[in-house]
């Protein structure tokens, strides 16, 4: 007898109002190849819809694109919509325009990584493998 | 010796590296270009400059008459912060403004909303009523400077407010130089800022379009975009093609509503990326010149020469910079801000050592303007109207990039045009892919980024950074609550109600979005009216 094993399932968000999707879009398509199943928000989501979708798609982990310099704002305000709704375990990780600087206040928020310009889709893939399983349920 | 025999008796004899040789895009590209290689009509089709089909320029002495325009784009935090930077870049030399606005700005939110959280001056200048647009134009005098705007889905509301502080500055709209970007199209394909669905977008650029050609006669009131979409990762074929499709269906739109071609077909103006292959990029600018005379004179008849020149303005590649070894992007800047000068481009921006890391800081802006200058004044490119005219190389690229731009162009007209290419998402799939292409030859080692992926370093500290306080977000939130608070309330509701009337009817959005915003109605409450009148247009979100 064996267990079914599902791919790790990962939503893709892009929070705010920043419309630079061309990242968002090659890590999307990345994860898949990898064998990821992807879910993509699309463009323009707000922190509550995000971690709506999450929760509703029962999620593994979630990825965030930000080119607009929000970051500070938006990564703690989706996980603290996802801890509002009980969605507090599932790991968010991310990338965009973001100055080394505010790693440290991101990863203290919670982020588990950050990618910055320059990361290959190759190093991306690598982590998720590496850092992410199934959430227990 | 023909270029086969040279091919096959003495090139063959010497090796070649292991290498693709192809352009940034992909392009294949031969080891030499010969006489044999270009056509027998090419000196036809290339001309003079200064004359149809411009190929070699738009005016006869280019830069020996009047040097390019340098304009950088600059704008963050509140509308004083940018003032200032205004002024520190007019005093440094330049010769042009040109603004760049918040994301709530962009899309058509106060910096009071819940969905501008985070974002209120950040990523370019937060402008929601006309005491910021007051503000950011203070002391500058509207006569003498030309000042372009990069915003679209509002550009309607950014428009009507320059005009209103044309009136308090005593500055009639007649003698008012400049830009708004103000292309719907291309926010669909690339740059994605948008409010309503791409119909009602068109039929508010047209109203634009219109009143400018009636009311501001100087003032380019739209600026065909092919920046963003190359940004967004399409090869330097595609961003031809869709920014002249994009071209082509403003003017079919404008005739449709009845307008005459000659009339506002010298008002159109366009926008390129400088990416990094050198001589691609020369060829794009010199096709794109040949191709919209051509298609401007053939599909529309026009016959004012003005209606057939492509003037365009230019921005080196944001995407081509890196976060490592930030300084090397001062030679990427330089190399690709003269492929601009010799694509013959009537103005510049060159981007900032800085930009892949934050807003540039001013040390990085002044470098960037000094490289123009350098360009300008030292190089001696200047000199020579579009010196690279007649090599083999460039002539050939120009008519490959023409070639392969214009089998684009039939396939979206095949489509029906456009408009419904975006509906379908051609344009779109098209880039991603492209953009998917470039970033597996990048992770695979295929094509060099230098300090990414070759020719690493230990990294030091970035430079100095451009930080915008978060104190920003909420100074401006207050600003926004206290014109509201301040304002004539009923004359506000009666101004907001013409628009809404304007809408909703057809008749032209800018007469009664200029008395809306000298009765202090707020960006975002036109936003709002347009929301609710032509409805809102979601991200398809394909992949």
């Amino acid at each position: 007898m064996s267990i079914a094993v599902r791919p790790l399932r990962i939503l893709v968000a892009k929070p705010g109002l920043d419309g630079h999707d061309r990242g968002v879009k090659i890590i999307a398509r990345a994860l898949r190849d990898a064998g990821f199943e992807v879910i993509y928000t699309g463009l323009h989501q707000t922190p509550e819809m995000i971690a709506e979708a999450a929760i509703q798609e029962d999620v593994d982990a979630i990825g965030l694109s930000i080119l607009s310099g929000a970051h500070l704002t938006l990564f703690p305000a989706v996980l603290g919509e996802l801890r509002a709704r009980g969605g507090g375990d599932i790991p968010v990780f991310g990338g965009g325009i973001i100055p080394d600087d505010d790693r440290p206040t991101l990863r203290a928020a919670g982020v588990a990584e950050i990618f910055t310009p320059g990361a290959s889709t190759h190093d991306i893939v690598a982590w998720v493998r590496e850092h992410l399983g199934p959430r227990a349920s | 010796m023909t270029k086969r025999d040279w091919l096959e008796r003495r090139y063959r004899e010497t090796p070649e590296r292991p290498v693709r040789f192809s352009t940034v895009s992909d392009m294949p590209v031969e080891p030499l270009y010969a006489p044999d290689d270009v056509a027998p009509d090419a000196l036809e089709r290339i001309g003079t400059p200064g004359d149809y089909p411009y190929t070699r320029g738009v005016y006869p002495s280019m830069y020996r008459g009047r040097l390019w325009t340098m304009r950088q784009f600059a704008g963050f935090g509140s509308a004083e912060d940018t003032n200032a930077r205004f002024h520190f870049l007019l005093g440094q030399g330049q010769t042009g403004l040109s603004t760049a606005f918040d994301m709530p700005t962009l899309m058509g939110y106060d910096a009071d909303h819940p969905r501008a959280r985070g974002e209120v001056g950040r990523e370019g200048v937060a402008v929601s009523t006309l005491d910021d647009a007051r503000a950011l134009f203070d002391g500058i005098d509207l006569s003498k400077v030309s000042t372009s705007m990069t915003v679209n889905c509002t550009a309607s509301v950014l428009l009507a407010m320059y005009l209103a502080v044309a009136d308090e500055h005593g500055v009639p709209w007649d003698r008012l130089g400049g830009t708004i970007q103000n292309d719907m199209l291309k926010e669909f394909i690339a740059q994605k800022e948008w409010i309503c669905p791409p119909v009602p977008s068109m039929r508010v650029v047209v109203d634009m379009i219109q009143f400018c050609a009636e009311r501001v006669p100087r003032w380019h009131a739209v600026s065909i975009s092919g920046y963003h979409i190359r940004e967004a990762g399409s090869t330097a074929v595609q961003e031809l093609a869709f920014t002249l499709a994009d071209g082509l269906a403003y003017v079919q739109a404008c005739v449709e509503r009845g307008l005459a071609v000659d009339t506002f077909g010298p008002r159109l103006s366009f926008f390129f990326n400088l990416h990094n292959d050198f001589l691609e990029e020369i060829a794009k600018l010199r096709a794109a010149r040949r191709m919209w005379a051509t298609y401007m004179r053939e599909r529309f008849g026009a016959t004012d020469p003005r209606a057939l020149m492509l003037r365009t303005h230019a921005q080196t590649a944001g995407v081509s910079l890196t976060a490592q070894q930030p300084l090397n992007n001062v030679v990427r800047v330089t190399v690709q801000a003269l492929a601009g000068v010799l694509g013959g481009v009537q103005s510049l921006h060159t981007n900032s050592l800085d930009e892949t890391l934050a807003l540039p800081s001013e040390q990085a802006v002044m470098v960037a303007l000094r490289t123009q200058q350098i360009l300008a004044e030292e190089s001696g490119v200047a000199n020579i109207v579009d010196p690279l005219g007649g090599s083999w190389a460039v002539e050939v690229l120009t008519d490959r990039l023409e070639r392969d731009a214009r089998a684009y162009i039939d396939r979206i007209d095949e489509l029906g045009g456009m408009i419904r290419a975006i509906e379908l998402g051609y344009p779109q799939k098209e880039i991603a892919e492209a953009a998917w292409v470039y970033q597996q030859q990048i992770d695979r080692g295929e094509k060099t980024v230098v300090g990414v992926n070759r020719y690493q370093v230990p990294e030091d500290r970035p430079p100095e950074l451009l930080r915008v306080p978060l104190e920003v977000e909420e100074r401006q939130a207050e600003r926004v609550r206290r014109v509201k608070r301040e304002r004539n309330a009923a004359t506000a509701r009666e101004a907001l109600a013409r628009v809404r009337e304007a809408a909703t009817s057809g008749e032209n959005l800018m007469p009664p979005l200029v008395a809306a915003v000298k009765a202090m109605v707020t960006l975002g409450e036109i936003s709002d009216v347009y929301r609710d009148v032509f409805g809102q247009y979601r991200d398809p979100a394909w992949l």
